[in-house]
């Protein structure tokens, strides 16, 4: 090895571990000046470069970050700057980015290419970050594993124990475990450390679920917390932004930025936005937390047990008092949705008729054409849930289903409203039901099995509520595990606070290995 | 309550889906286990309960009744896939 090779590499080495620093290190640090913001993001280009294999990213914009970064550089030069100043991101291919296509990983959106930028990532570029690209998600957001993306599968950078996947073909003992979905491109690239943080969105789960099968930590604010403007829509009462990060400060200082009113979104609410990162390390002394006994399901693995008995010790070491709740009509959250969701996705997907934007197949007359090309644009996933919904909104069955459903998400409510009421700050439960699965071993032969991935995260999306998933064990496999922690409307400081508590008990969750790279 | 294959054809044609023949039975049993699956909503006493409509308490914000935005059809038509003098283009509709 030659010595400039040696330098090289020596360089290379210093720039790729700044991929590992948390989203709050990077920031101290670019503030110490003790890197700029070029070599953190060239040190992240060069990351996402190295890990196509896991098809974190649908598309990189190595241009636009080392752009953004140099403008950072100038201010913080000049002791300038926003809150995410020079900071790397992903951006989920769901929200809108002026001149920078977006396709909600959909054949039928093609090569749309916005021409104007979602208000939530506007606020990130406001506030001084860098994007490093659009990240991949199930197809409109509709999917547990991120195997429904017409970009392709994602893999989970967590591996079995003993698996030896890396070595190819034929050293393949397991299979590739998935990311969770909808947003698996952002948990996958935040676990890997492909960005320092991403956004994310969750109708049911979808920033949770995949948090916890990766070791991240998400968060779903209160519905109306972030303005939904620009992000494609999936259902419309259920949606929300909130960010992927490493760490449960990371995400308190995310969501900051990506949280205000909006007046585009009549359903952003105009309440002022408090300084999440000041409740990390604030008391939990004297909350009551509420442990519902519905989520005690049946067949629970007693590694799940065992995790979430371990949240309510480290929570009471920490002065919170525990007291057992009911929550009567849990088990009936996941079919409510599965007609709530699709409804409303039958309704926002309408608009993709082949005429304004994105594919168009050729018909006989204009009907044949909406046909055509909605058969040939969306995937199967999303064809049956739009079928659903059609089918339950349709004249003679609307009552039956999507007006029982609505009457059973007002209950949904309730349940919580009377535990808040009560006195209960907030809740604790398991995020997940099981730790991250391989790819194509669920939800082939009855699209339910998958659906039952939500079971402990859809309660709250069906009542507004923030929830917050933070990595707190592992599996027998080595694998993460997560509690979900959920709030009062609009109380997420209270969730930071108890993450925090969390997080100081369990430790982060840093990926073993770039088997990878 | 299950749906049969006409039913899984007429929903298609109300989604504007084209759902191949060969596709019906598919769809039909997917279909099928959902309904299924939300069949256990029927236990749920729902009498006297008013179905969600806004799941957080807020009032409708309003705005002044005035144009503030507008002048921009070129972007508009920008991602269309055939557009002619800032027209959307779409096959005849009306013979």
């Amino acid at each position: 090895m030659t010595l400039s090779t040696a330098a090289r590499h020596d360089r290379l080495n210093h720039m790729t571990d700044l991929t590992i620093l948390t989203l709050t290190e990077a920031r101290d640090g670019l503030r110490a000046k003790a890197f700029s913001a070029t070599e953190l993001a060239k040190a992240h280009i060069a990351a996402v470069e190295d890990a196509r294999l896991l098809n974190a990213y649908v598309l990189e914009t190595p241009e636009i970050a080392l752009k953004q970064a140099a403008a950072s550089d100038a201010k913080l030069a000049k002791g300038e700057g926003g809150a995410l100043e020079g900071l790397p991101l992903g951006i989920k291919d769901l929200y809108c980015t002026a001149g920078t296509r977006t396709t909600a990983c959909s054949n039928i959106l093609g090569n749309f290419v916005p021409t104007y930028e979602s208000t939530v990532t506007g606020q990130l570029w406001r506030d001084g970050a860098v994007m490093l690209g659009k990240l991949n998600n199930d197809e409109f957001a509709m999917g547990s594993s991120n195997e429904t993306s017409c970009f392709g599968n994602v893999i989970n950078p967590w591996r079995r124990e003993g698996s030896n996947m890396d070595v190819g073909s034929a050293g393949i003992e397991g299979t590739y475990l998935v990311p969770g979905g909808s947003s698996g491109g952002s948990s996958s690239a935040v676990a890997a450390n492909l960005c320092l943080a991403a956004t994310a969105t969750d109708t049911g789960g979808s920033i949770r679920q995949p948090a916890a099968f990766t070791g991240t930590v998400g968060i779903k604010p209160t519905y109306g917390r972030c303005s939904r403007w620009g992000i494609v829509a999936f259902a419309s009462s259920l949606d929300q932004a909130g960010p992927i990060g490493k760490s449960v400060r990371d995400c308190a200082v995310m969501l900051r930025s990506m949280s205000g009113h909006d007046p585009k979104d009549t359903t952003s609410v105009d309440i002022a936005v408090p300084d999440y990162e000041k409740a990390i390390g604030r008391s939990v002394r004297g909350m009551k937390i509420g442990i519902p006994k519905e989520y005690r399901i049946v067949g629970m693995p007693a590694e799940i047990e065992k995790l979430w008995q371990d949240g309510i010790n480290w929570l009471k070491a920490a002065g919170a008092e525990i007291v057992n709740i009911s929550l009567p009509h849990t088990k009936y959250a996941l079919p409510a949705y599965y007609i709530v969701a699709p409804a409303e996705a039958s309704s926002n997907l309408a608009r993709y008729d082949g005429v304004r934007y994105g594919l168009r197949e050729q018909g006989r007359d204009i009907a044949d054409m909406y046909e055509k090309t909605r058969a040939a644009g969306f995937g199967r996933e999303v064809k049956r849930r739009i079928m659903i919904g059609t089918y339950v909104l349709s004249a003679g069955y609307y009552d039956a289903y999507y007006l029982r459903a609505q009457k059973v998400r007002t209950l949904i409510k309730k349940d919580f409203e009377d535990i808040f009421a009560a006195g209960v700050h907030a809740i604790l439960t398991p995020a997940t039901p099981s730790a991250a699965f391989g790819i194509g071993e669920k939800g082939s032969a009855d699209p339910v099995e998958m659906y039952l991935n939500d079971i402990f995260t859809v309660t709250v999306n069906m009542a507004g509520l923030p929830g917050i998933a933070v990595p707190a064990g592992r599996d027998r496999q080595g694998l993460p595990l997560a509690l979900q922690l959920i709030g009062r409307p609009f109380d997420e400081e209270t969730l930071f606070a108890l993450s925090e508590v969390i997080e100081q008990a369990a430790g982060r969750f840093p990926i073993p290995s770039r088997w990878w790279a | 309550m299950s749906v049969d294959a006409a039913t899984v054809k007429r929903v298609a044609h109300l989604a504007r889906i084209a759902l191949p023949e060969g596709d019906v039975a598919k769809m039909q049993a997917e279909i099928n286990a959902m309904l299924g699956f939300v069949e256990q909503l029927n236990e749920v006493n729902v009498d006297g309960v008013e179905p969600m409509t806004s799941v957080m308490p807020m009032a409708m914000k309003k705005r002044a009744d005035v144009v503030n935005d507008g002048e921009i059809a070129a972007q508009i038509v920008k991602n269309a896939p055939q557009s002619e003098d800032d027209y959307f283009m779409v096959p005849k509709v009306v013979e």
